[in-house]
């Protein structure tokens, strides 16, 4: 049986390793469903005392769910998905931590490591989830000695799980205790955070449930729940890191800085900026004039959903024998890659995305930098002004280009709260409106000319 | 706790970081529901801990298998489904 597992183990490995190439990826993808596959059917060889009925109904009731999610869900919707997704594995970790629980009827550590990790996995997925979709409110939702409470909560679980051997209390009192400080904690750790820091608590949960599933297969002395759950738990971690360094803060900064709380009046501290208002008709003149295009893409661009028609309007500009590239900053969008699927998805070929090294060079040469519902990342005051609390950031540096042409809803301000000193540079020019019907109005004035 | 058990966790975070740092940014979200989909494993969990004795157990196993197996066949079948969509032109 232990021979299964390891040919799993090195289909997960394998898999994983063929993502490193847009080309291989999906039969990486392919790969790791087969070791999946090999690890299940040799756990239902395994044993003769399986309730296959009951299997059958889990199986039937988890696949056409699976199944729905997985071709209902729009690209624009994959953060909220792989939220869901995450906290479904926190939660069958802790599930199956809980059963082994009420099966030996005795608590031991590492059953509380199993069901802590699993269950604040799963609550705080689900709180990222209403944040993402909207259910919750994505600012940062803060209140005097919340992080007070987070650590008494910690503190608690701690001395709860290490006076479990005292028999002081009972089992099942420390049990339920736990599930609920667990619960209650991953909410507490994940409300602070603000819509825009979502990639890194994204990461960061899916890496929880990584170490969970590692946990649960400690438990049950099963190698392949260890060797893939520190895979991914691996895998989540160098995405949290990656994320974090794309804004240039701590992981501590960002779970515990509380930073996109409604802002005591705007810090844009009176400085007055020339904004100059275009139409989409003048907006077309410059482009028509341009060589060298840079699309910049942001949330704005997933939330009106006009990855497609910003396709359709490089599109037409590269028949004019223009060049066009996407530029890509690591935390633009709700979670990592977010704005790579998005433009994949609208037949954008990958080859085109560059990201921040690659493609900050080529702004010093480029004639229209179009900034499609990005903000904070294209922030020059991240390069100069130490005051600013994006200094530091590494962003892509649009500012260089010969023109900046920003579509904005309007002028609020960024997720930081920060208001945007590009807008009032010399070359820049703002065109107002939801981003998809400037860009079909775009796409008819380009046409036209 | 079993060092050989301890020994295999240790070893496969090394691995996971060789193989994931190589993966590119383009990528990213691929990964992440792939990853996820992968720690779905814990249907192997699921799947034994439903066969034991004892009510509660059962039905706590079949809780399990019902989250593990949305995350397995959910996750790669998205996966690849935005896999799917990268091309080069």
């Amino acid at each position: 049986m232990n021979l299964f597992y390891l040919i799993s183990a090195i289909c997960f490995i394998l898999g994983l390793k063929r993502l490193s190439h847009p080309k291989t990826a999906r039969s990486g993808n392919f790969l790791a469903a087969l070791g999946m596959l090999i690890a299940i059917a040799a756990t239902l060889a395994s044993s003769n005392v399986l309730d296959l009925k009951l299997i059958a109904i889990g199986v039937g009731i988890g696949s056409v769910i699976g199944l729905l999610f997985a071709t209902r869900v729009q690209m624009t919707e994959m953060p909220q998905m792989v939220a869901i997704f995450n906290g479904l594995g926190g939660a069958a970790s802790a599930f199956v931590a809980s059963s082994e629980f009420f099966k030996v009827d005795d608590l031991g550590i590492i059953i509380c490591i199993s069901v802590f990790i699993g269950t604040l996995t799963f609550s705080g997925s689900f709180i990222a989830f209403g944040k993402l979709q909207g259910i919750i409110s994505g600012r940062a939702i803060t209140f005097s000695g919340q992080q007070i409470l987070n650590a008494l909560m910690f503190v608690s679980i701690l001395v709860l799980g290490s006076v479990q051997q005292l028999d002081i209390l009972a089992d099942t009192t420390i049990f339920y205790v736990i599930v609920l400080l667990a619960f209650l904690l991953g909410i507490g750790l994940t409300i602070p955070i603000g819509g825009a820091d979502m990639p890194v608590v994204i990461s960061l949960l899916n890496s929880y449930s990584g170490i969970a599933a590692a946990a649960t297969g400690f438990l049950i002395n099963n190698q392949a729940l260890i060797i893939s759950g520190s895979l991914v738990g691996a895998s989540g971690l160098i995405l949290t890191n990656i994320m974090c360094k794309g804004m240039n803060r701590s992981l501590a900064n960002v779970i515990f800085g509380a930073v996109g709380a409604e802002t005591s009046a705007g810090s844009s501290d009176g400085k007055e900026m020339n904004i100059k208002s275009y139409s989409t008709t003048e907006a077309a003149m410059i482009l028509d004039a341009a060589e060298k295009i840079v699309i910049v893409p942001g949330y704005g661009l997933a939330v009106a959903q006009a990855q497609h028609v910003a396709r359709e309007v490089a599109d037409t500009l590269e028949a004019q024998g223009k060049q066009v590239l996407y530029a890509i900053h690591p935390v633009a969008g709700r979670m990592p890659g977010h704005m790579n699927v998005l433009l994949a998805e609208a037949n954008v070929s990958y080859d085109l995305l560059k990201d921040l090294d690659e493609i900050n060079p080529e702004f010093e040469d480029c004639d229209v930098a179009l900034i499609l519902g990005a903000n904070d990342v294209v922030n020059p005051a991240a390069r100069h002004d130490q005051s600013s609390p994006i200094y530091g950031m590494p962003i892509l540096n649009v500012d260089k280009s010969r023109t900046v042409i920003i579509n904005k809803r309007s002028m609020n301000p960024g997720f930081a709260g920060v208001q945007n000193e590009l807008f009032g540079y010399d070359n820049s020019i703002m065109v107002f409106g939801d981003a998809k019907d400037m860009l079909n109005d775009l796409l008819k004035e380009i046409k036209e000319l | 706790m079993d060092i050989n058990l301890i020994t295999i966790f240790i070893l496969a975070v090394f691995v996971g970081n060789e193989i994931i740092n190589k993966v590119p940014p383009t990528l990213h979200t691929p990964l992440m529901s792939g990853s996820n989909a992968i720690s779905g494993i814990a249907i192997v969990g699921a799947l034994l801990a439903i066969s034991t004795d004892g009510e509660i157990s059962t039905y706590l196993g079949l809780a399990a298998l019902i989250c593990a197996t949305i995350n397995v066949v959910g996750g790669f079948l998205v996966t690849d489904r935005m896999l799917k969509m990268f091309k080069k032109k």
